[in-house]
């Protein structure tokens, strides 16, 4: 089976995987908003502002929606978790749901979740499991 | 105000044959889709040389300078293409011809299509280079049929509908492609078991919420009210033809999907709908039958409280009811769609308008005297367009 997708890194990227090495998920937020937003990029996506700064998240949020993916995926073996995360702070970021077997009855939308981290290959890659409490 | 004498007006249409994937092998795409371009003329009765505009959308791979070379254009004055990936822009490339027209940049403006699966790179498959897809594929996603459910999923738990109203739309389509002697489904009838024993896509989406994939090419001709008038042709008016997005969407359901909480399980239409109703100085009652552009059937269902016939959380009710069929309030997808016409990236849908008003549908909605036509739903930028006459 071929290997998962590393993600390609990119000089406006690289604070959100360098924060995931060290078992950080890390997040962005414009001064003149006060709010937090992702995915990663030098511009505020609300009012367009430069003045944002990295920050770490808490790491919890909740499952706001997902879909049990059936196709085959490199590294991946169908069938597979796939979900929107809600996190705590606000925005929302795509994740695989691990320690949880891919089946609706498992997978209650809104349930509390915390992130994990997965090695892979010279990457480290945000991932989320139903929440136990002992998130950082 | 523009003057009504450049009011932009479809007078012509051409498809070639649909067929299932890779059922188109004599030809080329490109040629097919010339083919088609200079059907539309003809239907229009203008000559193919005179065409001085050319627009596409979904980084259409048949490449406008070069349909002009292969047309024998006199002079492009025109040619542009709608960004985005999802099909979105269909109805917004038909905006571009009519903004064309109407501003007096070029008199003949072609909006057109042409996919051959068959031939080529399938549709919709991952393409790296997107500095946000990073954060998408890595986690094993690369499908619109994924991407999308999770849309859907999300609304069936906010409003509390029904996920089994799905079969009604899907049932629609194949009932009205099984009129429609060019659907590829023409043949093959669709019953409510069938859809129910089929396997999960994505769930809450089956096999046959999903859309097919066709070889095909659709077309037309745009011009001015006054070429229009000096024309045989049975001219239709296009009343409001509009593309854009909310905010948010250029990291929605292809990317973070972080758009706004209050805008998360839509079709990205409601900014869309008012700007379009208002310029075509209509309301949803004002529509007489609508083609919603039907990749897969979830998102439909929330088209049709986007673009307000139906308040948040009707639409399964809505579709149950039987107001989407043939013979109901709002009829949609006469011609089968592209879950079950084809998957001509909305222009078949376009056409079907045109058809609707022309009055020679297969599925033919008595005096209709207005159609909605909308692009692909839930991307960014998505578009639509009213027809009227």
């Amino acid at each position: 089976m071929s290997q998962r997708h590393e993600p390609v890194i990119y000089p406006e990227t690289r604070f959100y995987w360098d924060g995931a090495k060290l078992g950080k998920l890390m997040l962005q937020r414009c001064a003149p908003c006060d709010a937090p937003y992702f995915p990663p990029r030098p511009f505020c996506p609300n009012c367009g502002s430069r003045d944002v700064s990295a920050f770490q998240a808490t790491g919890r949020g909740t499952l706001h929606s997902y879909v049990i993916n059936q196709l085959p995926a490199p590294g991946y073996e169908p069938p597979f978790t796939v979900a929107v995360v809600a996190l705590e702070e606000g925005p929302r970021m795509m994740s695989n749901i691990v320690d949880c077997p891919p089946d609706p009855a498992a997978l209650q939308l809104d349930m509390p979740l915390e992130v994990t981290f997965e090695q892979r290959g010279e990457t480290t890659v945000p991932q989320f499991r139903p929440a136990t409490g002992s998130a950082a | 105000m523009k003057s009504k004498s450049r009011k932009a007006h479809i007078v012509g249409v051409g498809e070639s044959i649909y067929t299932k994937w890779g059922g188109i092998q004599d030809k080329t795409q490109f040629q097919l889709t010339a083919e088609t371009i200079a059907t539309a003329l003809t239907d229009a009765g203008i000559a193919v040389a005179e065409a001085d505009g050319l627009t596409s959308f979904s980084n259409d791979a048949n490449d406008a300078p070069l349909m002009a070379v292969t047309l024998g254009l006199k002079q492009l004055r025109y040619s542009a293409m709608v960004w985005g990936g999802g099909g979105g822009g269909s109805a917004g490339s038909v905006a571009q011809a009519c903004a064309a027209v109407e501003s007096g940049q070029a008199e003949v403006v072609v909006a057109y299509r042409g996919l051959c699966q068959g031939q080529g790179r399938r549709f919709g498959r991952f393409g790296a280079g997107r500095i946000h897809g990073n954060f998408v594929h890595p986690y094993g996603l690369f499908a619109p049929a994924q991407m999308l459910a999770l849309l859907v999923q999300r609304y069936f738990h906010e409003t509390g509908g029904d996920p089994d109203s799905l079969v009604e739309i899907a049932l629609n389509g194949r009932a009205n492609a099984n009129r429609n002697p060019r659907a590829v489904m023409r043949d093959r009838e669709l019953t409510r078991e069938q859809y129910f024993a089929s396997r999960w896509i994505a769930e809450p989406l089956r096999l046959f919420d999903c859309c097919l994939e066709t070889d095909g090419a659709a077309a037309v001709v745009v011009t001015t009210a006054e070429r229009a008038a000096d024309l045989d042709a049975d001219s239709v008016e296009v009343a409001a033809a509009v593309h854009g997005s909310g905010p948010g969407w250029g990291s929605g359901p292809l990317g973070s999907h972080n758009m706004p909480d209050e805008d998360y399980a839509t079709s990205n239409s409601k900014l869309l709908a008012q700007d379009l109703f208002n310029r075509a100085d209509m309301t949803p009652s004002d529509i007489n039958v609508a083609q919603f552009y039907d990749h897969f059937s979830g998102l439909v269902l929330m088209a049709l409280e986007d673009y307000g016939f139906c308040g948040r959380g009707e639409a399964p009710d809505f579709v149950k009811s039987g107001a989407i069929r043939a013979d109901g309030s709002l009829p949609i997808n006469t011609s089968g769609g592209q879950l079950s016409e084809a998957y001509v990236h909305g222009m078949n849908l376009v056409i079907e308008g045109v058809r609707q008003l022309r009055g020679v549908s297969t599925t033919q909605i008595a005096d209709a005297q207005t159609c909605l036509v909308t692009g692909g739903l839930g991307v960014s930028p998505t578009s639509a367009l009213i027809l009227t006459r």
